[in-house]
């Protein structure tokens, strides 16, 4: 697969070339009010590759936020879905996160397969970057997810002050194909490339789990009653930030909305977390998750049990944002493992 | 890697998933509609397509009416009762309230249909059966309990408990008469609450349990009903012996998209609209919230 070193300039032509690129969207990390996080890029110097974390995964772009699935028109079963196939580039994004869009591919695409998603992953071209800054709640070493060999269509990685640029499939080789000038990347790239691997997974603990990824699952098969769920539900403002800054978190509730004239109306799904208070409550008003605390306990459960058990993976990868968004400072995933696991 | 878990399908029979957008609703038409309690109303409906619905007792659909919303109902016939299908929905929420103010020959789209089955077809084939229904319970396991009686040489002794709130609650009354008036059948029935001209039992479901004969080993258990009911109901069961391997639950959650995705049906890692809703209480012994 095509290797090519670029000089910072050279890239930033890329990019420049990228952005005129019609009927395509560019979307990257870019800075707001002293955070990062990942939007429409206008302009090439707005893109800031050397960002620690952004606040909302780029989950964002595959499932949005508020996601049109349906139109109808009242008065009947006139449905007709709505599948949206807006080709865009999302450029710059970071092991951990691919990893976790990588995880969202296969859930999305097990049996009863989620057209909605996989049709914007479909059209996406996904550009990652090795971690330039490490941020201050980065666990990914400890996850093992602070390098992502594959799932991206093209990987950059800064050396040198210029950027070793790989496409890992087709797709990352035909976006390469637009890249003027640049150099053949050599085996010295490839080996410095190495190193800032060993260095980021070194780096990217600043909260170390104290067991093999892997193994958490034996701990959370012990730790169902153990006294950290109540412990920290206490503090639990069950306001959901946790599931909503999560990269892979992806449950959703669907709401019908009705236009002014109530002629016609769209079918949407939107962002919800296990958190939240009503999550498992039916109509009727019988709740199967009333405790707080058993809300709590079914998130961490979920990262390192449930969402393994059907796709194979630990569904925490280490970027941190929910140490960050939670102000009761009790979503730390590797301090609540840490507890199962010196129990 | 974490081995994966297999998903618990202790039912075969389960349709293949539908190929293209599985959150678009088909057209079904309402051919009946029929008040039966207060707040629980009785539908028929008719696929557009022309085709069966093609379900098995136990399962159920996702039901939208535009504007309003999709809800998860069970289906309440029996798929040998041919060409059309038939809900009883309750008014507790925005979408069945709307449903409630649709008219026969109004549309409703239909996902589905999902889920596991009462093994009517197979486990339960050559055994004798215990249907234990509580208030809109009974809804579910009318699609099994008619799918016996119209292949009643295939079950040993057929038994229905079955208990309402109060006698205004009682669902499908002219099926209970008839139920009560056949010899090939027991059927014992109780309400919580004894009201006006009313001379039957009074008292809980688990009242009723006591009262059926059982040879625990040759007998199936099928249980559908609130969610309280179930711990009491199986309490009293185990009191008989009855083995966790031939009882049957089918088990209410908020089955919001019916396709494993949502996440609100999760009990613990089971996706209940998947893995569900009936099952086998021996398999689910260890989902700490399943009962």
């Amino acid at each position: 697969m095509p290797l090519k070193y670029l000089k910072k300039s050279e890239l930033n032509q890329w990019v420049v070339t990228l952005l005129k690129e019609n009927g395509r969207k560019f979307y990257g990390p870019k800075e707001k009010n002293g955070f990062f996080d990942f939007d429409e890029i206008g302009d090439a110097s707005e893109l800031r590759l050397d960002y620690d974390t952004t606040v909302i995964p780029p989950k964002k772009y595959f499932q949005p936020p508020q996601e049109l699935m349906l139109k109808f028109k009242t008065g009947g079963a006139d449905y007709e879905n709505v599948i949206d196939k807006t080709p865009f580039v999302l450029f710059g994004v970071h092991p951990y996160d691919i990893i976790a869009i990588n995880q969202m591919d296969k859930i999305f695409s097990m049996e009863n397969r989620d057209e909605h998603y996989l049709a914007r992953r479909e059209a996406s071209v996904l550009v990652g970057v090795d971690v330039e800054t490490v941020s201050a709640n980065h666990f990914a070493g400890s996850m093992g997810t602070s390098i992502a060999k594959t799932g991206w269509d093209v990987l950059l990685t800064k050396i040198n002050g210029g950027y070793l640029v790989q496409s890992g499939n087709p797709k990352g080789e035909k976006l390469m194909a637009s890249i003027a000038g640049g150099e053949k990347g050599t085996n010295e790239q490839l080996a410095e490339r190495e190193k800032i691997w060993l260095d980021n997974c070194a780096a990217m603990r600043k909260h170390e789990l104290k067991c093999a990824p892997e193994d958490l699952h034996a701990f959370l098969e012990k730790g169902y009653n153990h006294p950290i769920w109540e412990e920290k539900a206490r503090l639990c403002f069950s306001c959901g930030s946790c599931n909503l800054v999560c990269p892979t978190c992806y449950c959703f509730d669907v709401q019908d909305d009705v236009a002014w004239d109530t002629k016609c109306g769209t079918r949407c799904r939107s962002w919800d977390g296990c958190l939240l208070k009503d999550f498992a409550t039916v109509t009727g008003g019988h709740n199967f998750r009333k405790r707080k605390a058993d809300r709590y306990r079914h998130r961490f459960y979920r990262k390192g049990k449930y969402v393994p058990e059907k796709m194979g993976e630990i569904a925490c990868v280490g970027c941190g944002r929910c140490i960050k968004a939670c102000v009761s400072n009790i979503a730390n995933p590797v301090e609540v493992y840490n507890r199962l696991v010196e129990a | 890697m974490i081995k994966v878990k297999p998903q618990i399908q202790n039912h075969p029979g389960r349709p293949v998933p539908p190929k293209g957008d599985v959150y678009l609703p088909q057209a079904a038409t309402i051919v009946k509609k029929q008040p039966m309690t207060a707040l629980d109303c009785f539908f028929e409906f008719k696929m557009d397509s022309g085709k069966e619905l093609g379900h098995q007792p136990g399962q159920f659909v996702e039901i939208s009416v535009a504007g309003w919303g999709e809800a998860p109902i069970s289906i309440s016939s029996s798929p040998t009762h041919k060409g059309v299908f038939q809900m009883v929905i309750r008014k507790v929420g925005s979408v069945t309230t709307a449903l409630h103010d649709l008219k026969v020959g109004d549309k409703v789209g239909i996902r589905g249909p999902y889920g596991t089955v009462f093994p009517v077809a197979t486990d339960l084939k050559g055994k004798a059966v215990l249907f234990i229904a509580g208030g809109i319970g009974l809804v579910p396991l009318r699609s099994a309990i008619n799918y016996c009686l119209d292949n009643r040489k295939d079950y040993g002794d057929i038994s229905i408990l079955f208990g309402a709130r109060t006698p205004d609650d009682r669902l499908f009354v002219d099926e209970l008469e008839a139920w009560r008036l056949r010899k090939d059948l027991t059927f014992i029935e109780t309400v919580d609450q004894g009201r006006g001209s009313w001379k039957g039992n009074v008292g809980l479901i688990t009242t009723l349990i006591p009262k059926v004969c059982l040879n625990t080993e040759h007998t199936a258990t099928v249980i559908c009903g609130p969610p309280v009911m179930y711990k009491f109901v199986i309490k009293e069961l185990m009191k008989m012996h009855v083995p966790h391997r031939s009882i049957y639950v089918s088990l209410e959650r908020r089955m919001k998209c019916g396709v494993g995705k949502c996440g609100h049906c999760q009990m613990n890692g089971v996706y209940v609209c998947q893995e569900g809703p009936v099952f086998k209480q021996e398999d689910i012994l260890d989902v700490q919230e399943a009962i």
